[in-house]
């Protein structure tokens, strides 16, 4: 069925446009929600196996050859990062339920989910730089949205930074786009990259690259450029929050990955070097960040700041070893960032507040969530049988193999500090003298904590698996080495 | 023309950044504008200013001018609009709720909340 790698972006697609209709009735909504969210799911997960067993799948729309329409290619990475973000998104519907509320819900919250769903598969998927841009900007106008629904004031407030960011990266991505194609004259992905090839190390070709990273970066919160995010992401409520912290700078990530492993992989020596040098400040900040808040949203968020220049320094060292690395890497991280956010977001809805100094004891009455906290802090830390671990092994030993020793040092001290900034939250959270907090009987303490236990259970198959999943990586770190794959796959030649 | 075009839309992306630099959010939201008006005309002008026929087949010309830059911009200008609008009305809604439009009093400390 050559129509299969559509089916992650259209499913969400036809479900979105269904619940715009049944915005009044939630259990209708809800019900819709999972069913074809799972749907996405197995529909992903058959593509997953189709690219195994058949390499790259590529479909030209309409039938048009393929420099000429719009081209959805997916390769191992996307397939693989298609399919956990289906799983997540499925996770967070289900956390939704009882967190989320009836106002938002019957305001069109599972819909804009959908049709973020959407955007994200659909910047993963997609062979053509200016529907990439399209596709960013399906997944930011839901993400405005969500950001914004409910509209409290610190929601409104935030929001406005988020939205005036976000255009303005839109608009660069804009005249990044309208750049290449004067020089290179095609948006087909493959195709630019053949052309840049053709023209070899022009100049101009680096400038492009060094403002696709500025656009990618301001979307991926790379360092100079990650200022918005701490604020922004305070803001919107824990599901909402969980979707944007795994999903939406990780679409940035994966775009960084793909336009530097696909078109500005031969003149590495000025932009590889800034990419490496961008990483380490980044880990930087967010470490300082980490450690820096007493507040177990902020710790979080600013976790995902340290992912982030992880990622980044994974993809700067671009040997084959980093590249493993680095999918083994991001997918950990969607993953076990989701899982962070839905826990966090229980402890808040049983204290009522997310002050660490507020709160204590609650391994007394909540042990079940405790110690699933508890894994998934390793896990983020990367203690070796969980996921963490093998990515920044990789990482690690690839660092080391290229002579960057200083990044490899940073990237080893930034996981005690990940550590640190996360037992803390444990120790102050779990453990200290038990207390009471009011209304936390009537939470549903059982029911909140089920979707972040179903993603650490993953992410410990993930880990504690990852010699099933190393030929799966492997597969998908080929393509990134060598760009023929997918430039064959595309244009078939 | 190119060279004056490129000139153009560099006047107006730098009066963007001058707005978008400002305090008063409305100004803000007209620079935005502007910046999306300057990426516009960069991708025609990118995409070359060569003399033809406009893309129409019935015209029977000998050449054509480019018609896949214009098919862009009118893709970005419809999402433009959108984000824009829901841009003013979020502005709007900010300062009902807030009461003020000016970006200084907007500040994220925990103190505002």
């Amino acid at each position: 069925m050559t129509n299969l790698l559509t089916l992650p972006i259209i499913i969400p697609l036809m479900t979105a446009i269904l619940l715009i209709f049944l915005a009044k009735q939630v259990t209708a909504q809800r019900v819709i929600s999972v069913i074809s969210t799972i749907a996405t799911l197995v529909a992903s997960i058959v593509l997953l196996l189709t690219v195994k067993n058949e390499g790259v799948q590529t479909i030209a729309i309409s039938s048009w050859q393929s420099p000429f329409g719009i081209s959805l290619v997916s390769d191992m990475l996307s397939a693989l990062l298609v399919t956990t973000t289906s799983l997540i998104t499925l996770c967070v519907i289900i956390y939704s339920f009882r967190s989320i509320g009836k106002k938002r819900e019957q305001f069109y919250y599972y819909s804009i989910v959908q049709f973020m769903l959407v955007g994200v598969n659909g910047a993963f998927t997609t062979g053509d730089i200016f529907n990439l841009f399209v596709f960013f900007e399906v997944m930011l106008m839901s993400s405005y949205v969500l950001i914004v629904i409910g509209g409290t004031k610190i929601q409104l407030r935030e929001s406005v930074k988020y939205i005036l960011v976000n255009v303005i990266s839109s608009a660069i991505f804009v005249i990044a786009v309208a750049f290449l194609y004067s020089v290179v004259g095609s948006l087909n992905m493959a195709h630019i990259s053949e052309r840049i090839a053709e023209i070899g190390q022009l100049p101009i070709i680096t400038v492009i690259a060094v403002l696709f990273l500025i656009v990618f970066g301001l979307k991926g919160a790379i360092f100079p450029l990650y200022f918005w995010l701490p604020g922004s992401y305070n803001a919107p409520p824990v599901p909402v929050l969980a979707l944007f912290g795994s999903l939406l700078t990780k679409v940035g990530v994966y775009s960084i990955l793909r336009t530097y492993s696909l078109f500005f992989y031969q003149n590495q020596a000025f932009t590889h070097e800034l990419l490496e040098i961008v990483a380490l400040l980044t880990i930087i900040v967010g470490v300082i960040g980490a450690i820096a808040y007493w507040d177990v949203k902020k710790i979080i968020i600013y976790n995902i700041i340290i992912a982030v220049g992880v990622l980044t320094f994974g993809i700067s060292l671009a040997t084959e070893e980093a590249f493993q690395g680095t999918i083994f890497y991001l997918i950990h991280d969607m993953i076990i960032k989701a899982a962070l956010f839905l826990l966090i977001g229980v402890m808040i809805k049983i204290t009522g507040t997310s002050n660490l100094r507020k709160m204590g004891g609650l391994i007394k009455k909540y042990p079940l969530l405790g110690w699933t906290f508890l894994v998934a802090a390793f896990g983020l830390a990367g203690i070796p049988p969980l996921s963490g671990f093998v990515g920044k092994f990789l990482i690690v030993r690839a660092a080391f193999a290229e002579g960057a020793y200083v990044g490899a040092l940073i990237v080893l001290l930034s996981s005690l500090f990940v550590l640190y900034s996360v037992i803390k939250i444990f120790m102050n959270g779990f453990w200290k003298a038990p207390q009471d907090y009011p209304g936390e009987e009537k939470q549903p303490v059982h029911f909140l904590w089920m979707p972040g236990a179903i993603l650490v259970v993953v992410s410990i198959c993930y880990g504690v698996g990852a010699e099933g999943m190393y030929p799966l990586i492997s597969q998908a770190t080929e393509a990134l080495i060598d760009p023929t794959i997918y430039i064959d796959a595309v244009l078939k030649e | 023309m190119e060279i004056l075009m490129s000139i153009v839309s560099g006047l107006l992306i730098a009066s963007a950044v001058y707005l978008i630099l400002s305090k008063s959010l409305l100004r803000i939201i007209i620079g935005t504008g502007l910046l999306s008006h300057g990426a516009h005309l960069l991708i025609l002008t990118m995409g070359g200013l060569k003399n033809g026929a406009a893309p129409l087949l019935g015209q029977h010309a000998p050449a054509y001018v480019d018609p896949l830059p214009q098919a862009l911009i009118l893709t970005a200008i419809v999402i433009s609009f959108g984000v824009t609008a829901l841009f003013l009305v979020l502005a709007y809604r900010a300062y009902q709720e807030l009461g003020t439009d000016n970006t200084d009093e907007m500040r994220g400390t925990e103190a505002n909340d």
